[in-house]
Order: C-alpha cells, then sequence, then structure tokens
C-alpha cells in the first residue's frame, strides 16, 4: 500500500502544479482580431433553455453557414462553476447582468471588438453604460426584465403594488400559505430590503440581519420558496401571490384576466440578460457576428416577440406586436423604470447574502 | 519451516494475488476517476475563497473547517439526519415484505416483477416528482379524496411528509433491489428445518430467513440512507425548500456563494463521518440483526 | 465439460418444497403489500401520462387532452439528441460498471489480499460523496488531465460523451459492487469446492457455478446503474461538453421556463420503449429457458 499512497502524493503534486501553472493563462485575454460578418467555424453557444426563438438560431445558420451547437444551463452559478473550472468549451455564454460583473472581474470574458459588431450602435442608451458593464466593453444586453409579483387578482382585487402582498403581517399575513418567494437569496433578501427601505444591495450587516428578520417572519405564511415554477403554482392557484420574473408571469398568464403581474412601489430588481464571448472561445470571431445579428432589429423584436421580455434594442419597436408594446406590465411606464434597480456583485458580503437567506427560511 | 505450511503459504500467496488480479480493474479505474479527483476537493478545502470566488491556495489553512462547528450547519445535518434515519425505516419496513413477496414467485414472473419495480425510474426524474406535486397539491386527487371521506383542508404539498414521501418513493428500489438478491439466495430446506423444529412461521423466520437476509437489509440501508442523507432536489421541489438539506447547503456553497473551500470542507467531512458510519455498520451491524 | 453442467445443475439450489410457504394470511398480507408498492410506484406515473396529453404549455394546469405535444416531439431535434445521449451514456456506463462492480464485488468478497480494506473504504466513497461535490470534482480532474494531455502529449481532450460515461463509471462501480457483494455475502462455497474437486478450472468453476449464483445480484446492481444513469443531473450538466446534452440535464434547464408536458411525452416514450423492450427480452429468454424450468419443476409457491 505505501507505494500506491507515494504515487497518489506524487499525482497529486503534479495536479496542483498543473492547476497553479494553468491560472495565469486566463488574465486578461487579449480582444479578437475580426471583422463584421467573418466567421471562423461553428457557434458553441451555452444558452438558457426555451429561450429564443429556435428560429432565429435557424436563420443565423442559414445566412452564414455555419452550425450551431447550442446547450442549455438552468442556472448563472451552473455556468460560471464551469467556466471558472475551465470546463466550459462554448464560444457564447448568456449570462444576467450581475453574472457579467462577476465574469468580467475575473477576466472570464473576452473585451469585445467593437469594428466587428456594428449593431451595437442599436443599443437604447439606456442600456449603453449600465453599472455592471459601462460602455458595454464585455457584452450586449438584448432582453431585460423586472422581477416583481405575480397575484391572483380574482381572489385578493385590485391590491396596491407593494412587497407589503409578501411581507406585511397585516397584508400576507392574512393568507397563510398563500405566499410563495423565489429561491434565490439575492432577489428575495432584495425585496425584504426594499420594503425596509434600504439598497437592494446593501452591504451593511445590521441592514441584512433586518431584512432576514423580515423572511424569518414571512416564514408564518410562506407556503414554498421556489424559483421554477412559480407561474404554475399561482396559475394552479397552489399560492395567490408569488415573486419571479417579468416575463415568465405574462407568458403563463396568457389572455388569462384572473391574474395580474405587479412591480411593488417600493422598487424592485431591473435586469437584464447578454450576451458575452469567453476569453477561451475557440471561434471568437463567430461569436462576434452572432453577437451583431441579434442585435438586429428584427431579432430583437422576435426575441421579445417569443418570450415577453422586452428589448433594449432602439429600433426593434417597429417589428415588435403592437399589443405586447402596449403592455404596461411588459414595458413599464417611465415612472415605475425610475424605480428599477440592478442587483450588484458584493463581493465577501455574498456569503452573507447566502448564509442570512439559509437561516431565515429554517 | 515445513512443508505443510510452505503449500499453506502459497495457497494463501496464490488466492491473494487472484483477488488482487481480480479487482484491479476496479481499484485501477477507482484510482484514476475517483481517488485522484478527490484529491482535488481535499486541496480545495484548505483553500480560501477570494473576494471574487476564486480559491486562493497561496495560504493554506484550516479556515473552512472551523466554520463546520457553526450552529447552523449543526443543525442542517441534524434535520437531514433526521429524514434520511425516517426514509430509511420506512423503506425498510415496506421494501423487505415486498422484496420477500419477489424473491417467492416463480422465476418467470419474479423478473417480470423486477423489471417493474424499475420501470417508473426509467422515466424521468423531475417529471415523476412533477408529478408528485400535482398528485399532492391543494387542488390534487389526493387532497380530494381526502375531503371525500370527510378529512379537509389537508395540506400535503410543502410540508415534512412530502419530503419523506418524495425520498421513500425515490429510494424504494435502492432497498428492494439488495433485498431482493439476498432473499432469492437463501436456501428454502434450512427454513422447512427450522418450520419442523420450531413450527411457528414467525419463529422460523427470525431464526432463519431474517439472519441470512442479514447482509440485503444492511447493504439496502445504507443505499437508501446515504443518498436520502445527501438528497436536495426531493426536498426543495416537494418540501418547497422552506427548509435547508444538507445537500442543497453543499450545493449553494459551490454555487451561489461561490465558497468552494468550505463547499470541499463540508464534503471532506460529510465523506469522513460517513465513510466511518458505514463501514461500523457493516462491521457490528449484522450481529444486532 | 458435460459432467461437469451435470454435476452443477444437480447441485443447484434444492427446490423448497412447499412447507415453507407461509401461512395463507401471511401470503395474503405480503400480496397486498405488493399491491399497494406497486399502487405507490405507478401513481405518479399515471399522472406523468395523463400530463402528457395536456393541451396547456403549462404541466400542472389542466387545458384539455391533445397530442400537440407528441407532435411537437417528433421535430424537436434538441430533445431528440438528447434522449440519444442518455440512452448512450446509460448502456455504456452500465456495462463498464457492471462488469467492473462485480469484479470488485468478488475479489472483496472471495478473496484475502494486502490493501483489501482500503478497497473497500474507496468503494464506498462514490456512494457518499454530494453530487455537485462530485461535479465539481470530475470537472477540475478531467480539466488537468486535459490540460496534462495538450502540454505533455499534444493531445487535445474534448469534453464529451467520454467524459460523461466515464464519471458514471466512477459513480455505478460502487452501487453495483454493494448490490453483488450483499448477494455473494454468507453464500456458502459448497458449490464452488465440488466444482473444483470435479477438477473444473477456476474459471469454469465460476463461468458455471458462481456466476448463475450470483446472476441475481448482477442484475439488479445492473438495473440500479442503469435508473442512476439515466437519471444523473448534476454531474453530467459539469462534464458535458458542446453537443453532449443528455435529457436530464435538459430537463432541468428547463425549469427556469417552466418544464412544459412535452418532457412528459418524452418520459411516456421512454417508458413505453424500455417496457417493449422487457416484453421481447422475456419472451427471449422464456424461449431460451423453457426446458430447463420444465426441469427444474414447479419451485413457485401458492400465489395468493
Amino acid at each position: 500500500m505505501r507505494t500506491s499512497i507515494r504515487t497518489a502524493a506524487a499525482i497529486a503534486a503534479l495536479t496542483l502544479t498543473a492547476a497553479a501553472c494553468g491560472d495565469d493563462s486566463s488574465a486578461g485575454a487579449p480582444a479578437a482580431d475580426c471583422v463584421a460578418g467573418q466567421t471562423d467555424g461553428d457557434l458553441l453557444l451555452y444558452n438558457w433553455n426555451d429561450y429564443m426563438d429556435p428560429d432565429i438560431i435557424a436563420d443565423f445558420e442559414a445566412e452564414f453557414g455555419v452550425s450551431v451547437v447550442e446547450d442549455f444551463y438552468p442556472e448563472n452559478e451552473e455556468m460560471l462553476a464551469r467556466v471558472v473550472a475551465g470546463g466550459a468549451q462554448y464560444d457564447v455564454v448568456v449570462p444576467s447582468d450581475y453574472m457579467i460583473e462577476i465574469m468580467r472581474e475575473d477576466d472570464l470574458l473576452l473585451p469585445l471588438t467593437r469594428s466587428a459588431i456594428p449593431n451595437i450602435a442599436n443599443v437604447d442608451e439606456d442600456f449603453t453604460d449600465p453599472p455592471y458593464d459601462p460602455g458595454l466593453l464585455f457584452s450586449v444586453p438584448f432582453l431585460w426584465g423586472t422581477t416583481g409579483l405575480g397575484v391572483n387578482v380574482e381572489l385578493l382585487g385590485d391590491v396596491e403594488p407593494s412587497w407589503a402582498l409578501v411581507f406585511d403581517p397585516e397584508v400576507a399575513g392574512q393568507l397563510p400559505g398563500r405566499i410563495l418567494l423565489l429561491d434565490d437569496a439575492r432577489e428575495t433578501m432584495g425585496a425584504a430590503l426594499r420594503w425596509l427601505g434600504f439598497s437592494p444591495n446593501s452591504t451593511d450587516e445590521a441592514e441584512l440581519q433586518a431584512a432576514a428578520d423580515v423572511i424569518e417572519a414571512a416564514g408564518e405564511w410562506t407556503a414554498a420558496y421556489n424559483s421554477d415554477l412559480y407561474a404554475d403554482l399561482l396559475i394552479s392557484g397552489e399560492v395567490v401571490v408569488a415573486l419571479g420574473y417579468s416575463g415568465n408571469f405574462l407568458d403563463a398568464f396568457g389572455d388569462d384576466e384572473r391574474f395580474a403581474y405587479v412591480v411593488p412601489k417600493e422598487g424592485a430588481t431591473l435586469w437584464t440578460d447578454n450576451l458575452a464571448i469567453l476569453a477561451t472561445a475557440p471561434h471568437p470571431c463567430t461569436a462576434h457576428t452572432f453577437l451583431d445579428f441579434i442585435l438586429r432589429p428584427e431579432q430583437g423584436a422576435r426575441l421579445t416577440n417569443y418570450i415577453y421580455y422586452p428589448s433594449p434594442n432602439a429600433f426593434a419597436a417597429e417589428f415588435i406586436d403592437p399589443e405586447i408594446l402596449e403592455d404596461p406590465a411588459v414595458y413599464p411606464d417611465a415612472e415605475t423604470l425610475e424605480r428599477l434597480q440592478f442587483l450588484q456583485d458584493t463581493g465577501e458580503t455574498e456569503i452573507l447574502f447566502t448564509d442570512l437567506f439559509t437561516r431565515a427560511r429554517s | 519451516m515445513s512443508t505443510s505450511t510452505g503449500l499453506e503459504q502459497d495457497a494463501v500467496r496464490a488466492e491473494a494475488r487472484r483477488g488482487l488480479l481480480i479487482g484491479l480493474p476496479a481499484i485501477a479505474t477507482l484510482t484514476v476517476l475517483f481517488a485522484i479527483p478527490l484529491i482535488i476537493v481535499v486541496a480545495y478545502s484548505f483553500g480560501t475563497r477570494t473576494r471574487t470566488g476564486r480559491t486562493d491556495f497561496s495560504t493554506l489553512d484550516l479556515s473552512a473547517y472551523q466554520r463546520l462547528a457553526d450552529p447552523l450547519v449543526l443543525e442542517i445535518v441534524s434535520r437531514s439526519l433526521g429524514y434520511a434515519l425516517l426514509t430509511t425505516v420506512i423503506c425498510l419496513i415496506v421494501g423487505y415484505p415486498f422484496a420477500y413477496h419477489l424473491a417467492t414467485r416463480t422465476p418467470r414472473v419474479r423478473a417480470v416483477l423486477l423489471v417493474l419495480v424499475m420501470l417508473p425510474f426509467w422515466s424521468n426524474f423531475l417529471v415523476r416528482t412533477y408529478a408528485w406535486r400535482v398528485l399532492l397539491g391543494s387542488d390534487g386527487p389526493l387532497v380530494r379524496l381526502l375531503g371525500a371521506l370527510g378529512i379537509d383542508d389537508v395540506v400535503l404539498l410543502f410540508t415534512p411528509f412530502a419530503i419523506v414521501l418524495g425520498l421513500v418513493y425515490g429510494f424504494l428500489p435502492f432497498m428492494v433491489l439488495p433485498l431482493y438478491a439476498a432473499i432469492e439466495r437463501i436456501d428454502h430446506t434450512l427454513i422447512e428445518a427450522a418450520r419442523d423444529l420450531h413450527a411457528s412461521g414467525w419463529g422460523a423466520f427470525r431464526a432463519v430467513t431474517l439472519p441470512l437476509s442479514r447482509s440485503g437489509v444492511i447493504a439496502g440501508s445504507v443505499l437508501v440512507f446515504i443518498p436520502a442523507f445527501g438528497a436536495y432536489v426531493t426536498p426543495e421541489l416537494l418540501g418547497g425548500s422552506r427548509t435547508t438539506m444538507l445537500g442543497s447547503y453543499v450545493v449553494r456553497q459551490f454555487l451561489s456563494a461561490r465558497d468552494w473551500p468550505f463547499g470541499s470542507a463540508l464534503s471532506v467531512a460529510i465523506l469522513a463521518v460517513m465513510l466511518l458510519a458505514t463501514t461500523a455498520y457493516f462491521r457490528t451491524g449484522g450481529r444486532s440483526l | 465439460m458435460s459432467a461437469l453442467g451435470a454435476a452443477t445443475a444437480r447441485l443447484r439450489r434444492p427446490r423448497p418444497p412447499r412447507t415453507l410457504a407461509p401461512t395463507r394470511a401471511v401470503e395474503r398480507l405480503l400480496a397486498g403489500n405488493a399491491w399497494l408498492v406497486f399502487a405507490f410506484l405507478y401513481l405518479p406515473i399515471i399522472a406523468l401520462v395523463v400530463l402528457s396529453f395536456n393541451d396547456n404549455r403549462l404541466a400542472s394546469v389542466w387545458g384539455g387532452a391533445s397530442l400537440r405535444w407528441y407532435r411537437e416531439l417528433v421535430s424537436d431535434a434538441a430533445v431528440l439528441s438528447a434522449l440519444r445521449n442518455s440512452l448512450i451514456v446509460a448502456v455504456a456506463s452500465t456495462v463498464v460498471a457492471t462488469a467492473l462492480g462485480t469484479a470488485a464485488a468478488i475479489a472483496l468478497e472471495r478473496f484475502r489480499w494486502r490493501g483489501r480494506r482500503t478497497f473497500d473504504g474507496m468503494l464506498f466513497l462514490p456512494v457518499i460523496i454530494p453530487d455537485v461535490t462530485m461535479a465539481v470534482m470530475m470537472l477540475l480532474f478531467f480539466v488537468q488531465v486535459f490540460r496534462f494531455a495538450g502540454n505533455m502529449l499534444g493531445i487535445t481532450g474534448a469534453f464529451g460523451l467520454t467524459t460523461i460515461i466515464l464519471s458514471h463509471v466512477a459513480f455505478n462501480i460502487s452501487f453495483v459492487a454493494i448490490v453483488v457483494r450483499a448477494r455473494l455475502a454468507g453464500m456458502d462455497h459448497v458449490l464452488e469446492e465440488a466444482a473444483a474437486d470435479l477438477y473444473a478450472s477456476p474459471w469454469q468453476s465460476f463461468r458455471h457455478v458462481t456466476l448463475p449464483l450470483i446472476a441475481p445480484g448482477i442484475a439488479g446492481g445492473a438495473l440500479l446503474a442503469l435508473t442512476l444513469s439515466l437519471d444523473d443531473v448534476v454531474i453530467t450538466s459539469f462534464v458535458a461538453g458542446p453537443g453532449s446534452t443528455t435529457l436530464p440535464v435538459y430537463v432541468f434547464s428547463l425549469v427556469r421556463r417552466g418544464v412544459t408536458p412535452l418532457i412528459n411525452a418524452v418520459s411516456v416514450l421512454m417508458l413505453a420503449g424500455s417496457m417493449l423492450l422487457v416484453i421481447v427480452s422475456l419472451s427471449l429468454q422464456g424461449r431460451r429457458t423453457g426446458g430447463e424450468r420444465r426441469r427444474d419443476g414447479q419451485r413457485s409457491l401458492p400465489s395468493a
């Protein structure tokens, strides 16, 4: 046995040395030398499932004569873990805003060659300087949305859009076992922070503790913490108020007037979904061309028509279904827009968010 | 050294050689595909999380292990332990008579029944769990059935009951398969002999069948208990994530908290404790049965 | 050879006499329990099948019956390729893991050798380790292997079906070994010794005595391995490469948008497929072992 232990130790040492050496290579990838419309192989796309109209992908393949190999991930964090470990051999990923910030800081993304993406000029000026990626140096937004409340208005009537619907004992407390919160530390803690009048990006321990206390108290009437079937559970009558993402609710509600989506008056999360190119992308030029393709106004509109999330493309409006365009639940009015805010990476405080949220639920 | 002991030593050596030879492919595979990768996890457990959620190896320390003493961790562990034990006991109570019944059918019926046990599990885990969600829902058939029986206002979904039900459903085959394999093997003339002596069926069962199927009981309990202890998808989907189980706590360290050192330390601790417990159970558990 | 065959045939487990049958009451209880267990196992399957005909996009809200999802399924290339990947991975990893796991069980249960205890402990680790830890660990491991292979040997490795199969083998060996050992444990050596006395080579005695005796254990282990492989999400999603998404990974990635009855339809087809496979193999087996069964006589108990 002794020999095998020695062998194992040697292999361990080798592995760790290799790991240590490998890490240098990823620091600050240089921009790719690509021009608009250039392709350098098939596109490897790591995407959310059922997010993009499949015809968009098919059209891209037809126009540029490349294939798109598409794989799917259920959450940003899983994608990140694979990329960090060096096991995601893809060109383009689709991170949400806060994830762009994390990946950018860690040099996991390729700086965009703007000349290869002329359509980047189509991005609405509201989105050209987001806090997570000022000046859009690493990412382009293609959809945005809000995190708010899905409400069963048939049962509750016209309610005041407020976080009181899920946190106030006087309001939510009357609906025991009928409230659903997201199983997401940042979103649910963020909602509690807003209800208390704090910033959702607070790094103040006392404020975070207060938010955790709110969630703990809400445990009494919270049926579940769930990030996947909240719309299902609302429609099937399992819960009457649910925290979730705008487009999913609207897609699930369809023409059903018994349900409504509201953005609480205390403010809510504004988020974007973005395309970014991995620093290790095997086909960076095809990737740039894909980004440019998605930023065409017609494609931006197709995305919105498919999934009911608004488009950050300034010129997409003319191709979007008028019905969607006029729906205030999809496109919030200016006053609501004022109250929306991005969730930002809080560095070490992320652990505190996760920890307090875990404790608050137990 | 006499010739006979020399021969014996030769025989022992030959047996050792043959044993090693037969085990070698599995040993080699597990060493390369498991033991070596495991060293990486152990290495991570001594690292520290950087601000961006990477792991820093420049200062190796035990800080991640110190966090294991957190009361939150202990609470989560004891809760998961409770669910896993309950699941194992129910699986054993339901699974033993079931496996016994299975093992006493004709070979042909047995094969069919065995496959029928496994068949539901060749669909898709998530879809099965969602099906349970519909069944347990407040408007679902089970609540309606209870309502028709005069039991109103029952909440099934998102309760501890739903969690245990989901776990038992998911792991029952893990209990039935080794039990079946062990019971089917029992030489039935022994039972006959016992019956001749004791006459009581229960007595014969306790004296012969149960001790002889011990290996199946042990293997089955381990195969149910361990995965149930680390289960997280079922408790999340059917329990509504209202309580944190060990499995999801570990997942959260690796994913949302991006604290790989702590996630690794947790895993290493789980491995060490469970390995000791399993080995002890295998060595002594049999006798107490 | 034929003498050995005859000897083992005679040595085969004695047929159980009728007296071992539990009393009628007990037998009824056992049968009742079995029916209940089957009802429990199939209740969600029935729901799953019914929901696959649901016209609504949301799986849990009934919107009338239709074949919509089956029609969509036939033209959904992503789902079909995921299904194909799943089957390849499940079959390949089950075959390899069953062979290795059975050998491991025999080596541990039948022989005494140096390092046996260490191996015994190591065999349990893949069962104990949390899924996500194994996932991250396999991912980091393969990254290092590829890096090493690239630097030293100039071979470029890539994540894909091979890495998935290897990872499944890594956890399945243990499950197979545990089930087979439960069968081997305490089984006496009389038959093997008898075979040896009849000058059977170790291989002959294994092939004609041990193997038939532990076959139910091997079958059980293989069934377990197949099931685990078909259902694994976490490990697979971490070691998958472009284009090697398996069905469970695909389904799991749908959670953010809600699982449609399309996935129920896929599950129904998988169930139907495996049922067909089982029926075919059982009827083939029945034809092959028909004569033997008659010779064995009625070893069954009166069924309730």
